[in-house]
């Protein structure tokens, strides 16, 4: 095995912390950089729409390390610099401030960029929730506001949604979707959890396309639907996807279709690897490319990238896995729970609430879905998905 | 080596039972993580640092001080 003297990683969330980690677990010795456009330590994002922006959590609390930890990484954190361009045949990056980096090798994971409404930069209250400082403007405003309108009937939609109505806010949700959660999901699944939010007192516009915001004297009103509907709002949280944060490697020479485009390994060139949301690879189990949006992705394919930089030949072939927690439903999704399966209920009760199901696609298990039963749900993946997850190096 | 878990923090994804199901469990009831063995044999350690860096919740951390 071959390994570089530096390593430099662009972007220190989850998956470029972790490789990182990766990296050091497995002996490399070099030096080691990351390099982030934001200027806090590493912190997670799963909690920014819930923990963090109901207030139960100060962020220091959804840092990833603390600093024993990340002194003991013995990497230089190179924070509040954005990369603006890779030069990939010279492993060279340059940053904002026109520094340029060199190393050995260079890992990309700058993750995604949430999409925005035309018009949303104009008046104030409107926000997006990618970073921790979105998440805390956000909770400014809920906590003087008293109408939140979410655009998004996705993860990140539906979970604004339940946190801001469990903190007393007026809610409503409004999305191109016919489903809260049907693109994840499925219509079964996210029916359910569509009556769990309207139980909750949050009302639903479903398959409502956006028209445009109002505004009065700089400041959002509300969210105008193509019906023609005006849905009254003092702040308004746009959740309608993301896209990966690729446009600072126009001109690199990598190939950037949906995300980096990787082989098996997460390497995107000689020297150049891709890790976590904005790396779309091979995935050698599913015969097709893949490019995942989750958590658990970033940290299982940051070892299979690690491993690849110090020279192993290990493809990563993971079992797709997320979790939801809206209200008191702790929702996790294991495989492919794609919205053309069939969804059989396993065990548990489905007026309860506590149940697990099934997904099949031509007779097969594509997916299980757990809905507050999480063990048996990841027994059910042991036994129906297998295991498969990038474990130590071969 | 010296486990510790933050329940507050566990996602119940159970990724850490699939690596090190010596040392990690789930509760029946919510899924959260039971420490079996908070101080496991060398056999097992590559197992949990591995556990530890997959944690998609962050809530486990491996000390070597004994």
């Amino acid at each position: 095995m071959t390994s570089p003297g530096s390593v430099l990683i662009v972007g220190a969330s989850a998956a470029g912390l972790s490789t990182a980690e990766a990296l050091r677990r497995h002996g490399y010795r070099g030096r080691l950089t990351l390099l982030d456009a934001e200027p806090h330590l590493p912190y997670d994002r799963p909690p920014l729409s819930k923990q963090v922006l109901a207030g139960a959590w100060e962020p220091d609390r959804a840092r990833l390390r603390g600093q024993p930890q990340l002194d003991a990484l013995d990497a230089a954190f190179v924070l509040g610099e954005a990369a603006v361009a890779l030069d990939a045949a010279e492993c060279a990056v340059t940053t904002a401030s026109g520094r340029v980096l060199r190393a050995d090798a260079v890992v990309i994971a700058t993750g995604l960029s949430p999409c925005r409404l035309p018009g949303q930069d104009g008046p104030a209250g409107v926000h997006v929730l990618r970073s921790l400082d979105d998440a805390l403007a956000l909770r400014r405003d809920l906590t003087a506001a008293e109408r939140l309108v979410v655009v998004g009937e996705g993860v990140l939609g539906a979970e604004i949604a339940a946190t801001a109505r469990t903190m007393g806010l007026d809610v409503t949700l409004a999305g191109m979707g016919h489903t809260l959660l049907g693109d994840q999901l499925g219509e079964v699944i996210g029916a359910m959890l569509g009556r769990l939010h309207a139980e909750r007192g949050v009302r639903l516009r479903l398959g409502a396309a956006v028209d445009g915001l109002a505004e009065t004297g700089g400041r959002v009103t509300g969210v105008r639907l193509a019906t023609g509907e005006l849905l009254p709002a003092d702040t308004v949280a746009v959740a309608i996807g993301s896209r990966p944060a690729t446009g600072w490697l126009e001109g690199s020479g990598l190939t950037v279709g949906d995300g980096v485009e990787c082989d098996a390994h997460g390497r995107a060139a000689e020297g150049v690897y891709a890790v976590g949301d904005v790396a779309s690879f091979e995935h050698e189990g599913l015969g097709r490319r893949l490019r995942l949006e989750n958590r658990t992705n970033a940290t299982e394919q940051a070892q299979t990238v690690a491993a690849a930089v110090l020279g192993a030949d290990r493809p990563y072939t993971p079992i797709p896995y997320f979790w939801t927690d809206q209200y008191d439903a702790k929702i996790q999704a294991h495989g492919v729970p794609s919205p053309a399966a069939e969804v059989t209920i396993a065990e548990g009760d489905v007026a309860q609430r506590r149940f697990t199901a099934l997904y099949r696609q031509d007779g097969r298990v594509t997916g299980v879905l757990g809905w507050n039963m999480p063990k048996q749900a990841r027994l059910l993946r042991q036994q129906l998905l297998g295991t498969a997850a990038p474990l130590a190096p071969a | 080596m010296k486990i510790t878990v933050d329940e507050v923090k566990c996602c119940g994804a159970g990724q850490c039972v699939l690596i090190a199901p010596e040392v990690f469990d789930q509760r029946d009831e919510d899924g959260i993580v039971i420490l079996l063995e908070p101080e496991p044999g060398e056999d097992q350690h590559a197992l949990v640092r591995e556990a530890a860096a997959v944690c998609p919740a962050a809530a486990i951390e491996v000390s070597d001080q004994a």
